[in-house]
């Protein structure tokens, strides 16, 4: 077990419009990238939620990529820059967190760009590798288990296992 | 209902400040009636009862039980499981039982650097020999035991099955007031009860629904702290770059933090249907960063963005201050 | 317990799936590990988008009461409305189907059969848990505005104008040279029946410009494209020619007074002269010339104005403004063309260095009895007819330095250079080629033709084209250096006349171009079409498609076909009257609406208002496009956004975490 790769998941956020399209081409031109990414279509960067993000790390996620049209050419218009601000503010919270920036990553990728993409993948899924798991919910849980009612306070018993991680 | 026919109340005080205790007293002589209405049962804080006396009572004696103050150690931990298995309606009072609030953001650091610090570093404390507390320590005549205290700040509800919420930092007197009176009427005159797991006390919108200020499109060009700017009367805090929480979080408090110039620091918890309030804010606030032009070179708007950015000091700290607990996240991870 | 009954459809899309992922253990898994989120029916398919794959959805629709349908096939952009389709035909409404992409994001990019199958398992299930809290929804529907835009006036776009204007709609046809005709009006004849390029071009030509549904507006760009199918607006900036046109009658006096020649570039491929004030060609349409104000003496020096004084009809007007239009339409139809392969890239073919190396464009103006020679094939002195002209084939196409593909009409068109020179001059004529590629009606019989006229083929791709005489015949001509790969051998042809078949470029602002309209480019530059086979004309923005070069080379009768097929479709369009669109929306809910006015100036198409009154914010639904920033950006969670909501998103990254697997979700 020990000696097998890690093998992070990581979460994409596609814009309908260009990365999304960009992963369809990609896979018409059959170019391949490790499988580690899962995508999720939304209409536009714009409409990443930074709440999406944390679900995804507290679901266990080990990086989360977002793309959108390059600046100057959201199909929206501008709000690709909206996805930009959110994701340099998300940056600086969840480094708060413990959670290293990077694995949240921001890429501009056009249509025409599956290559590009597919690259960009490459690239992420290697650096989250080279980071190492996040795994969330274990760090959430720490002391979270649900510990078993135990009589009397008064009387003053705990049990080993407590004693054990509290030492 | 015991001899008296009186409904049992029970009031409990885990990891908090003792504020929700004060603000129940706020609602000023309607403690009288609650006092006529209740039979208090178990309230540390005003009656002199023991764990014990709790102990031994069947299960689901107490009719209503407001429970304050987050879980921080296993002697919260252990009271919660006994308050809910005594109590026929469990309420989450207050901002620490709901969503960690305060004592959570100690879920940015770890057990031992608070103990580092707390009983170490701390310039006034003095301990030569260096004694940490341990759960168990053993003296000539056994062991002692005393609470573990957790490595992560829990809400009530993520202990024990919850039946209702009263948010707030406190929550305020006269929703407190307000709760108590439908409470009343439904043991006594057999009301409807809201249905379980609703937030109580509090209103559906947003605290800027309450706020006077009147409110204009947003853009900010740089954050404020408190100390660092007087604010304008009559203008939406957050227009001004002070850190209002107001649209993130739940009103009901009647927006009495934006009225005096403070930004709202966010203890009602979150909306309906938000997963994180933090989150919430976050994505809003960024939203609303109004340097930077589409046309920009990507690096020089990326530029732009950080100057604002920088002036947001501690945005965890400030999005997560009383919802860390209830986060999506729950705590941060800490290096090793 | 699971309040809906879902169905799943895993399409082995021939091999094309089932090559990488294991589908068969896939449906199983699906089946199974899913069946507590409410999968009733998991089955698999040879081709799920075929009828029968399809009648197998709606027969379980049907007899299994399937609350909602997850095919698990290839990317939504190819066939989400075909199974959308198939469900509404079973009875359900179409938006309570999800097609999730298991082709293009995971058997065609993967190659470990285990870990894409593992991926395809949490798409999968990621589809199910999104699907779960899909809502029934109703198309929006937009009315189709009939009127036409066509960018573009090369033969792709006179076709496509032609075709609508025909058929009673009005057209709006932008061009940005001062004539329309694009290269087709540079050449002389056409393949492979040499057909006079001008006699068959000319007469459309002049039917677009006195057609009475057809506005022409020339020397014109496009400058901006706001709104979406049925109802763009389109800003048009109409170049100031200087020329009143109202007044002009086109006589060209003012062409024969200028008094400034410049070299002109475009039509004549710089082999040629025009004036200050020029119409591109004699047969322009519309008649009217344009004053090139960078090389007016007037706008240079503020004096001269002899066009102005030599002008009966005091048509010149120098303080005449760019025009800015408004148009609106219902549909664009997007010929823009291409451009010629620069063929100085190529180095080693002395193109610019060696005088009587000439590019394919140059040579059909050389060809053209109304070009600079008058047609007569000569050297770049222009008096020496060339007794030796070699003929390169390929020139920065099928090459990896420049471009991969095949520009698809070099070989014909090199054909017909061939068959002009042998006719014209009795040079001797060596054709220089990799493949011989003359697949269409007619084309190989032309090549068998040309064959038996005695010119010469010589097999593989030239090394270098050169000045430097190793021997006394090779002075003074160029030497075209090539291993004839049919004998193994490598040659030294010395000709006096080197013509490079230069490749079809994409246009050079074709990226900017595309952006403007919101449709893609190939890697290569070419626009891409909705479906390479099925849909070559549409494409993935509604509204918009695509004719001509612009989609990729292709030669004259490729291109009218495809203009003609583009104004089919709109034409399509126009008939329908209004269509369905995407009822993809945000939403206000008031009663959860704070009045915090953090939306209200995030969206750019202005749909976000304040009601003062009511103290919330409101969302125009015709004005918006749905992209969802607002959703995002809404503390209060008081805007939804229909097909995106929140909960749908959030639930597609539980199944995509697989954490339905882990914990059942109890809803």
């Amino acid at each position: 077990m020990n000696n097998e790769q890690f093998e992070p998941v990581i979460i994409g956020f596609t814009c309908n419009w260009c990365s999304y399209r960009a992963a369809d081409l990609a896979g018409t031109a059959r170019v391949k990238y490790p499988p580690n990414v899962r995508l999720i279509r939304l209409m536009c960067s714009g409409r990443i939620d930074p709440t999406f993000v944390l679900q995804a790390f507290a679901g266990g996620a080990d990086g989360v990529l977002i793309t959108g049209c390059h600046p100057g050419e959201c199909h929206y218009l501008e709000q690709n820059l909206k996805a930009l601000r959110r994701t340099m503010l998300l940056q600086r919270t969840v480094a708060q967190f413990g959670i290293e920036p990077e694995r949240v990553r921001l890429v501009w990728a056009s249509a025409a760009e599956g290559v590009y993409l597919a690259n960009a993948i490459t690239e992420m899924v290697e650096e989250i590798r080279a980071l190492g798991p996040l795994n969330w919910p274990q760090v959430a849980a720490l002391n979270g288990k649900s510990h078993v009612l135990t009589p009397a306070i008064a009387s003053v018993v705990v049990s080993e296992e407590l004693v054990e991680a509290a030492i | 209902m015991n001899e008296n026919g009186k409904p049992k109340f029970g009031m409990y005080w885990a990891s908090s400040c003792g504020g929700c205790e004060i603000s129940v007293l706020n609602i000023g002589e309607h403690i009288l009636t609650v006092d006529e209405v209740f039979d208090v049962v178990f309230w540390p804080v005003a009656t002199d009862f023991k764990y014990e006396d709790v102990r031994g009572y069947p299960d689901g004696y107490i009719d209503l039980c407001l429970f304050n103050g987050a879980i921080r150690n296993s002697e919260n931990e252990e009271m919660a499981h006994l308050l809910r298995q005594k109590s026929k309606v469990l309420v989450a009072f207050g901002s620490c039982a709901y969503e960690g609030c305060i004592p959570a953001l100690a879920n940015f650091t770890s057990r031992e650097a608070i103990f580092q610090t707390v009983y170490l570093d701390s310039p006034s404390v003095d301990n030569p020999g260096r004694v940490i507390p341990q759960p168990v320590t053993a003296v000539p005549e056994g062991q002692l035991h005393i609470p573990e205290f957790y490595n992560t700040v829990k809400s009530l509800d993520q202990v024990v099955d919850v039946d209702y919420t009263i948010p707030g930092c406190p929550p305020e007197p006269h929703q407190i007031w307000a709760v108590l009176q439908v409470v009343v009427a439904a043991l006594t005159q057999g009301a409807e009860l809201p249905p379980k797991g609703s937030i109580i006390g509090a209103k559906e919108t947003a605290v800027c629904d309450e706020c006077l200020h009147p409110k204009s499109e947003k853009k900010i060009f740089r954050f404020y702290r408190p100390y660092e700017k007087v604010p304008e009367p009559g203008v939406c805090l957050l227009e001004q770059g002070i850190v209002c929480m107001g649209p993130a979080t739940r009103g009901g408090c009647g927006a009495l933090c934006p009225q005096v110039g403070m930004g709202c620091r966010g203890c009602y918890g979150p909306l309906g249907g938000v997963a994180d309030q933090g989150a919430r804010m976050l994505s809003a606030v960024a939203s609303v960063i109004g340097v930077g032009e589409p046309e920009m070179d990507e690096r020089m708007l990326e530029r732009e963005f950080e100057t604002v950015m920088d002036t947001l000091v501690d945005p965890a700290g400030t999005f997560y201050r009383f919802s860390m607990a209830h986060s999506l996240l729950k705590r941060a991870k800490i290096k090793d | 317990m699971p309040q809906e009954r879902i169905g799943v459809y895993v399409c082995h899309c021939g091999s094309n799936i089932a090559g990488t992922v294991d589908v068969e253990e896939l449906t199983a898994w699906a089946g199974e590990a899913l069946r507590h989120r409410g999968v009733v029916v998991a089955r698999d398919y040879k081709f799920m988008c075929s009828s029968l794959g399809q009648d197998l959805i709606a027969k379980d629709i049907k007899e299994d009461a399937l609350t909602r349908v997850v095919v698990a096939a290839c990317s939504p952009h190819l066939h989400e409305a075909t199974f959308r389709k198939a469900c509404a035909d079973a009875g359900m409404n179409p938006y309570l189907c999800e097609l999730v992409s298991i082709r293009e994001q995971v058997s065609w990019v993967h190659t470990d059969k285990a870990a894409a199958t593992a991926k395809a398992k949490a798409v999968i299930s990621g589809g199910v848990e999104r699907v779960i809290h899909h809502a029934p929804l109703e198309p929006m529907s937009v009315p189709i505005n009939p009127a036409t835009l066509v960018v573009g006036g090369g033969i792709a776009g006179i076709q496509a104008a032609m075709e609508i204007a025909d058929s009673g709609f009005h057209v709006y046809l932008v061009e940005r040279e001062p004539s329309i005709g694009g290269h087709m009006a540079q050449f002389d004849k056409t393949f492979p029946t040499l057909d006079c390029a001008a006699c068959i071009l000319t007469p459309k030509m002049v039917s677009i410009g006195s057609h009475p549904h057809i506005t022409l507006l020339t020397y014109s760009e496009v400058e901006q494209v706001d709104g979406y199918v049925g109802n763009f607006n389109v800003t048009v900036r109409k170049k100031a020619s200087y020329v009143n046109s109202d007044l002009c009658t086109g006589c060209s006096v003012c062409e024969e007074k200028c008094p400034k020649s410049v070299i002109d570039p475009v039509f004549e491929a710089g082999l040629g002269y025009r004036k200050a004030i020029y119409r591109s060609f004699p047969q322009a349409v519309p008649k009217f010339p344009v004053i090139d104000a960078d090389n007016c003496i007037y706008f240079d020096t503020g004096k001269c104005k002899a066009c102005e004084i030599h002008c009966e009809a005091g048509a010149i007007d120098f303080e005449q403004e760019d025009q800015i239009l408004e148009l609106n339409v219902g549909n664009i139809i997007l010929a823009t063309g291409y451009d010629l392969f620069d063929a100085r890239r190529e180095t080693q073919y002395g193109y610019g260095r060696l005088a009587n190396v000439f590019t394919s464009l140059e040579f059909e103006r050389l060809t053209n009895a109304a070009g600079p020679t008058n047609g007569n094939i000569v050297l770049r002195d222009g008096e020496t007819t060339p007794k030796s002209v070699g003929i390169i084939h390929c020139v920065g196409s099928r090459d990896r330095k420049f471009n991969n593909y095949c520009s698809v009409i070099c070989c014909m068109q090199s054909l017909k250079f061939a068959h002009l020179v042998k006719e014209r001059t009795g040079a001797e004529v060596f054709n220089f080629y990799i493949d011989m590629r003359t697949a269409y009606k007619e084309y190989d019989e032309f090549y068998q033709r040309v064959l038996s006229e005695g010119v010469h083929f010589i097999r593989g791709r030239v090394a270098e084209v050169t000045d430097v005489s190793n021997t006394p015949e090779e002075e003074d001509k160029l030497v075209i250096q090539i291993e004839d790969t049919r004998i193994g051998r490598q040659r030294r042809i010395p000709v006096d006349m080197v013509i490079l078949s230069a490749a079809l470029e994409p246009r050079h602002d074709s990226d900017e171009v595309a952006h403007q309209f919101g449709i893609s480019c190939s890697v290569n530059g070419w626009f891409i079409e909705k479906h390479p086979k099925l849909d070559p004309v549409a494409t993935m923005t509604e509204g918009i498609y695509i004719a001509g070069c612009a989609q990729g080379p292709k030669d004259i009768p490729s291109t009218v076909t495809q203009g003609a097929a583009a104004a089919a479709r709109v034409l399509g369009r126009i008939q329908q009257k209004e269509m369905a669109l995407e009822p993809i929306r945000a939403e206000v809910t008031e009663a959860l609406c704070s009045g915090c006015r953090i939306c209200n100036n995030l969206c750019p198409y202005t749909a976000i208002v304040f009601d003062e009154a009511k103290e919330v914010s409101v969302i125009n639904a015709a004005l918006c496009q749905g992209c969802g920033t607002c959703v995002a950006a809404c503390p209060s969670n008081a805007i939804s956004g229909t097909q995106f909501s929140n909960e749908q998103v959030m639930a597609q990254l539980h199944g995509l975490l697989m954490l339905n697997i882990m914990e059942p979700v109890v809803s």
